[in-house]
């Protein structure tokens, strides 16, 4: 039994270290929260109407599902390391939600300069991210009050 | 007025310039759902008020443009207006409107001939000229436009003939509005320079008042979903007509945006005497489609 748990530990380990191998290398970078690009909100109100951090991950994750096979913007995400996005959208969402993770991705700026996004595209993403919320069923309040978040970055992201 | 009107298209052409500057290929679409706005009376976007959203669902990347048909039965009288309006680069407005203010039966108590109409043409345009009403939300600072309405009537005679000193003019406003998305709040505020009587329906300029005055229109709504915003208007009016009195406008509002192509706003609408006939209100229908 002891050495079943074990086992199972050490697989989980390796499954997590392969998922970090599966992530490509980014040019370096200084860690920092202020890379996620606003301050998290007060109180833990709004988390709990994302369902935590699981709620969270659903939520990211049916986004960038939706987004991959948009045909309005797929093509930005061809070259893109979706294990990496996946990995630090969450902790963006999850540090700016409070529910008391550290955002370890690049800023804004940097993570989309080449990828020539316009306000339509930018637009494009934010649609799917409401439909996620949608599904998770996160009232259209707590949508907003992410969105008002999430707004202010259009001015990083969109380059032309 | 005029040296206002002339520092308006100066800004239009800057702004313009500055536009051309970063042309590329137009991308028409992409501006999220009621973010255009809806059409109001005048043509611009709002119900009663005007906002400082620019029409269509174009980005600063492409162009988009409305088509509109608004109704108000009133107990005395009948107001209809359509038209359409153009949205270039989310910048610059233009829109045009032909509004019909039918006075029915009461055009016979009048004096006037039952089913005697007014009619007007409204020809508009607005420049955003700061601020982003949807995106800053970092910011208190509201989406700020400018925007002015040549507005020509079609019964000067009996214009005249009321007190009217004259069958056209021209209003300039400044409207700034803002979406608290953090309180999912829509609020807009316009100041209007104007000589128009009952919006120009009944002409501009009177016996009491032939000046330009300030009015204000005020809105403020609650976005429900991402379909749906409801929310009240009011609109000051000069009074410058002698023995017409003319009062404040306000209204109730739904928004409601079935897709991007087509949006239904319905009001309930006092608009209080209106040439003698006293407590005119009732529902405000506005179907808009467009692009």
């Amino acid at each position: 039994m002891r050495l079943r748990t074990l086992t199972a530990a050490l697989v989980l380990a390796g499954v997590a270290s392969l998922a970090q191998a599966a992530e490509k290398p980014v040019d370096p970078y200084v860690v920092s929260n202020a890379n996620a690009g606003a301050t998290p909100v007060e109180g833990e109100q709004l988390l709990a109407a994302f369902h935590g951090q699981a709620g969270i991950a659903r939520v990211v994750d049916r986004m960038v599902d939706l987004s991959i096979a948009d045909p309005r913007i797929a093509e930005i995400f061809r070259a893109t390391d979706l294990e990496r996005l996946r990995r630090t959208l969450k902790e963006q969402v999850g540090y700016l939600l409070g529910a008391g993770v550290d955002y370890t991705g690049r800023d804004m700026k940097t993570a989309h300069k080449d990828q020539g996004i316009n306000t339509a595209e930018f637009n494009a993403l934010v649609e799917n991210l409401q439909k996620a919320m949608d599904e998770e069923k996160v009232p259209f309040r707590a949508q907003n009050q992410l969105l008002a978040k999430l707004a202010p970055m259009k001015r990083d992201v969109v380059v032309r | 007025m005029r040296k206002t009107a002339c520092a308006l298209m100066a800004a239009l052409g800057v702004l313009g310039a500055a536009d051309a500057a970063q042309a590329g290929e137009l991308v028409n679409g992409g501006k999220l759902l009621l973010t255009g706005g809806v059409s109001n009376v005048e043509g611009a976007g709002g119900g009663l008020a005007s906002w400082a959203t620019i029409t269509g669902y174009e980005t600063r990347d492409g162009i988009g443009g409305n088509v509109h048909a608004t109704k108000v039965d009133l107990p005395d009288y009948d107001f209809t207006s359509y038209g359409a309006a153009v949205g270039w680069r989310d910048r610059v407005e233009l829109s045009y409107a032909r509004q019909a203010f039918d006075t029915g039966a009461t055009g016979a108590k009048l004096g006037l001939g039952a089913g005697f109409t007014f009619h007007q043409d409204v020809i508009g345009a607005k420049v955003r000229v700061l601020g982003d009403a949807v995106y800053d939300q970092d910011s208190w600072l509201p989406q700020v436009a400018v925007g002015a309405q040549f507005k020509k009537n079609d019964r000067g005679a009996v214009i005249r003939a009321i007190g009217g000193k004259d069958d056209s003019g021209v209003d300039l406003y400044v409207a700034a509005s803002k979406v608290l998305l953090n309180q999912s709040l829509v609020l807009d505020g316009t100041v209007r320079a104007t000589k128009a009587n009952q919006t120009g329906l009944l002409g501009f300029g009177g016996g009491k008042k032939d000046d330009y005055s300030l009015q204000f229109e005020g809105s403020a709504g609650v976005l429900v979903t991402k379909r749906l915003l409801i929310g009240a208007e009011y609109r000051t009016k000069p009074d410058n007509l002698a023995g017409l009195k003319e009062d404040d406008w306000m209204d109730v509002f739904a928004a409601y945006a079935i897709n991007k192509n087509l949006s239904i706003t319905a009001a309930y609408a006092d608009l209080g005497t209106v040439a003698t006939f006293k407590d005119q209100r009732g529902l405000y229908v506005s179907l808009q489609a467009g692009f």
